[in-house]
């Protein structure tokens, strides 16, 4: 187990290193850099002054390099709005924007596994149909457009929730988060639902083709000619079997949780990094786009790390293949 | 699949044998209710965002027409210059009917040029990979994985944030997001049907690698081209409508959709719902027919799914 | 009598039209018997086993017929009763070891939970009834085997796993569904020679159901051969093997090699299997049958031409087939 991690990290390492080069160079190739770390506002000296800090006149591998020690060192640039260090301005926005998508992956999960369990345990029912029209609609629906319905329906017109911000935090367990509070959790269910819309529909499909495959398996009928009861076919046999790809994918969707968030903050004004990405974007505040892109390489890379262990430890077969190699 | 098959093999006579396999697959194309009020909601669409100029009331850019005394007049009034306002009117005192067929046809052409380009640079790069192997395939082929790994959305996003606003850089942004879900799907087909022995039969009987690729691997790939192709087509009309709300995507001398939805959010918290429901109405009804149609392509389409 | 079924008739009802998978089947097996279920894939033998578990799902149904067991009448039973049946009173041990086991869960998990599902008995006794069921099928170090996950172990093994699952509960009866087509020969040969002596130790009862002749004339007491779901010979297995009555028969004895018949040819039976969803009129394997004649476009019923031996045939083999 320890060297599969390791070498998991080793890969995970790679992958950082080969991203910061896309992006630096990315930076480079495409767009000014000079643009990208000076305020558009900025005179000439300032411009000559900054081209000299940053090595701007010196070939592009060093100025690499420069850029790689500056970020092992948390230092990605000062934003030009705030004047304060990039990386600290995301770090400080980002736990906003975790808890948002924890929420919805929990959404995600306590809707989205009975009802694609159900379609796929009765897949001739009317009721299972709708459900499958439902998660086609849940697929096609622009997150944006479904935030705006809900903002419409739930605050204005029926004025059950509120509409837009983060509600009061309270801290339990040394977590400071929404869900803490009444009044929190009252601002957490829109903005979470609109995030969680696309991966129920996600859960729901990927439950019921597990369930519909697992159901015709030799192992589901000899549970069956065991005389075991249906609870503990469906709940013990076949969910152990049809969890395996829905963490796995769950996990691996969990970036783009934290990528979509970006539309849910903006319409729901959620003080996440998405909202700060898309404000960065709008007044050109690049240094935080940077940092942004590389809080979120990492964060990518972390995930695909922990789902590789999680499904080692969930799938006997892959955990006992790494011990033999 | 067979009937490329059939094709692919006897190049010389097309025509005869492709008319029954195409006729069969319309037939079961059209076997779904839902498939068929899909494609008729969807050639209703394409037929109206044609026919804007001659069906709306209002050309919604020509400043001379548009007054902001009728802005925000609610759905059914009527307008200073005596038009009935059916859909209501925006902000800017736009007829909401005729901005949103205009706006249709601005998110149409860029869902369709984008994937269009796409699937063109996808396929050759995929067709590549596929034919050449080795090395280059795998880098190829890693490439595209590590993009596919990173939510569509993000990387779009960031794209148009380097590029800048306007319509040639939404299509750009969106074809660097999308080329990469076709030059997988090619590759995979191209994969397996390199492997098969016809191709071999016509490596041995000498045809050029060119005409190998083009007349033998290419229309197997066909198939899965076309269904990604549609739903890739609904995504991006998705995804530009998505930037364009975020404000970083069609400048408001373009309004696409996503535009029209973005400029009617500020009124929505005070009742005035038509500003943003309507256009918002009129993309879902695109994407999903076009999912539908998408979903009922890859049923019919599917090799694995039919007896 | 463990299990008598009588006119059994097991109906899919499937868009293309109905299935006649079984359709009147009539046996009845001894405590302790081993019954060998022949036939080729298709003949309906395997829907006989499932039908016997109550285990046949959707669009096919029991539309006739009677199974009881010990007495009992099972068709028609409520879904619960049948839940105390199976696994417990009936057992059922499939073909493919490598599916039959859940992959993701132990082997102790699989087998504890087939005893706790019908007594109340601690996880502990459970666990060590699991392991003397281990040893019982030859299973060296059954602790260890305990802990495994099913990758774990080989395909004989596992099948070793799924035969111990099946006596846990001491049944009545066991199905077996062509438990060792999937095991290489010499693992066959120990499995069938085990579970042979598990049936005369504890008084179970045995339905092997297979494709493959040699392998009932190993194992079974009394033989029963299958044709497009109906049983068209039966009587115990000296006497068929030695003297086949019915042409079927006859031509599947004709089809297997045997060393005493080194350099004479094999014979094949022509032709197909019927489809069950068109069944000619009269007899089903008159289409294929040498010993045809008119009377064949009737349907042929039971006699008895000699003791212990039934046959479904106009023109039976009088003295041994072509042996």
């Amino acid at each position: 187990m320890t060297v599969f991690v390791l070498r998991r990290l080793i890969q995970a390492a790679i992958v950082v290193l080969l991203m910061s080069m896309i992006v630096f160079f990315g930076v480079n190739v495409v767009g000014d850099p000079v643009d990208m770390l000076v305020s558009p506002e900025a005179d000439q000296a300032e411009i000559a002054r900054v081209i000299r800090d940053f090595g701007l006149d010196r070939p592009i591998y060093e100025q690499y390099w420069y850029f790689l020690k500056g970020a092992a060192s948390g230092d990605l640039g000062n934003s030009f709005i705030f004047g304060q260090p990039a990386l600290k301005l995301i770090l400080h926005h980002m736990p906003a924007t975790l808890e948002l998508a924890f929420a919805a992956l929990f959404m995600a999960i306590i809707l989205g596994i009975p009802l694609g369990l159900y379609a796929g345990l009765y897949p001739d029912r009317a009721s299972s149909k709708a459900i499958m029209a439902g998660s086609i609609f849940g697929f096609s629906l622009p997150t944006f457009w479904v935030g705006l319905m809900l903002i419409m329906i739930f605050a204005v017109w029926l004025g059950w929730l509120p509409a837009t911000g983060r509600g009061d935090t309270a801290t339990f367990l040394g977590i400071e988060a929404s869900f803490f509070t009444r009044d929190g959790l009252s601002h957490l269910i829109l903005p979470a639902l609109n995030l969680a819309l696309l991966k129920i529909s996600l859960v729901i499909r990927l439950t019921r083709a597990g369930a519909r495959e697992a159901i015709q398996q030799d192992y589901i009928k000899f549970a069956r000619a065991k005389g075991l009861s249906t609870g503990r076919i469906v709940f013990v046999h076949l969910m152990k079997n049809i969890m395996i790809p829905v963490v796995t994918v769950l996990g691996l969707e969990f970036g783009s949780l934290i990528a979509f968030s970006v539309v849910t903050e903006t319409i729901f004004a959620w003080p996440g990094m998405g909202k700060l990405l898309i404000e960065a974007i709008l007044q050109l505040d690049r240094p935080i786009v940077v940092a942004y892109l590389m809080i979120i390489v990492i964060l990518f890379v972390v995930i695909n790390l922990v789902v590789d262990i999680l499904y080692s430890l969930l799938d006997p077969r892959v955990r006992l293949g790494e011990q033999g190699a | 699949m067979t009937i490329e098959h059939t094709d692919a093999a006897s190049p010389m006579v097309p025509i005869p044998k492709i008319q029954a396999p195409w006729r069969r697959f319309a037939s079961e194309f059209f076997e779904s209710w839902i498939a068929r009020v899909a494609l008729f909601t969807l050639l209703t669409i394409i037929l109206l965002a044609l026919a804007a100029p001659w069906i709306t009331p209002q050309n919604p850019y020509d400043l001379a027409q548009v007054s902001v005394m009728d802005g925000r007049l609610p759905p059914g009034e009527e307008s200073f210059d005596g038009y009935t306002m059916w859909l209501g009117s925006d902000g800017a005192g736009r007829d909401l009917y005729s901005a949103i067929l205009y706006g249709l046809r601005i998110s149409l052409a860029v869902g369709v040029a984008s994937g269009g380009i796409a699937l063109v640079i996808g396929s050759l790069i995929g067709l590549f990979a596929a034919y050449i192997g080795g090395r280059v395939e795998t880098f190829i082929m890693r490439l595209v994985d590590l993009q596919l790994s990173f939510p569509a959305a993000l990387t779009a996003l960031i794209l148009v944030a380097i590029l800048g606003k306007g319509i040639d850089k939404i299509i750009i942004a969106l074809v660097l997001v999308q080329w990469a879900y076709y030059a997988r799907t090619v590759r995979g087909s191209a994969l397996v049907e390199r492997r098969k022995e016809y191709i071999e039969a016509a490596t041995c009987l000498g045809l050029s690698h060119g005409r190998i690729v083009m007349r033998h691997i290419m229309p197997n790939c066909l198939a899965p081209l076309i269904v990604v192709g549609t739903v890739q087509t609904a995504h991006a009309i998705a995804l530009e409508a998505t930037l364009s709300f975020l404000g970083v995507g069609l400048p408001q001398t373009e309004p696409s959709l996503g535009v029209l939805i973005a400029n009617g959010y500020e009124y929505m918290l005070s009742g005035r719902y038509w500003i943003s429901v309507f256009p918002g109405l009129a993309l879902l009804f695109t994407i999903v027919s076009i999912n539908l149609v998408g979903d009922r392509l890859r049923d019919v389409l599917n090799p694995r799914l039919s007896k | 009598m463990t299990l008598t079924v009588s006119n059994l008739h097991t109906h899919f009802f499937t868009r293309a039209g109905v299935v006649k998978a079984v359709d009147g089947v009539d046996f009845q097996i001894a405590p302790g018997e081993i019954l060998g279920l022949v036939g080729e894939s298709g003949s309906g033998k395997s829907i006989t086993g499932f039908s016997i578990m109550g285990l046949i799902d959707d669009p096919g149904r029991i539309v006739s017929g009677s199974i009881r067991l010990k007495g009992e009448e099972l068709v028609g039973a409520s879904e619960d009763a049948m839940r105390t049946v199976r696994g417990n009173r009936i057992a059922m041990i499939f073909q493919d070891p490598m599916m039959t086991l859940n992959p993701v869960l132990r082997v102790d998990t699989q087998m504890v939970e087939a005893i706790r599902a019908h007594e109340k008995i601690s996880k502990r006794d459970a666990l060590a009834r699991c392991r003397d069921a281990l040893g019982m099928v030859g299973i060296p170090a059954p602790e260890e085997r305990l802990r495994a996950y099913p990758h774990q172990l080989s395909g004989g093994m596992r099948q070793r796993v799924a035969i111990a699952i099946a006596f846990l509960n001491e049944p009545d009866l066991i199905i077996a569904d062509e438990p060792t087509t999937a095991l290489d020969v010499t693992i066959q040969s120990q499995i069938i020679h085990e579970a042979q002596s598990l049936c005369k130790r504890t008084g179970t009862a045995l339905v092997w159901i297979t494709h493959d002749l040699a392998v009932v004339a190993g194992i079974a007491d009394r033989i029963a051969v299958m044709y497009a779901g109906r049983i068209v010979e039966t009587g115990d297995i000296d006497a068929v093997i030695d003297t086949a009555l019915h042409p079927y028969t006859v031509g599947l004895l004709g089809s297997v090699p045997t060393s005493n018949r080194r350099g004479e040819r094999l014979t094949q039976i022509p032709g197909m299997p019927p489809n069950v969803m068109n069944l000619p009129k009269g007899c089903a394997f008159g289409e294929r049958c040498p010993r045809r004649s008119s009377e064949c476009d009737a349907e042929p019923l039971i006699t008895e031409p000699r003791p212990a031996q039934a046959v479904r045939c106009f023109h039976p083999h009088g003295q041994g087939g072509k042996l």
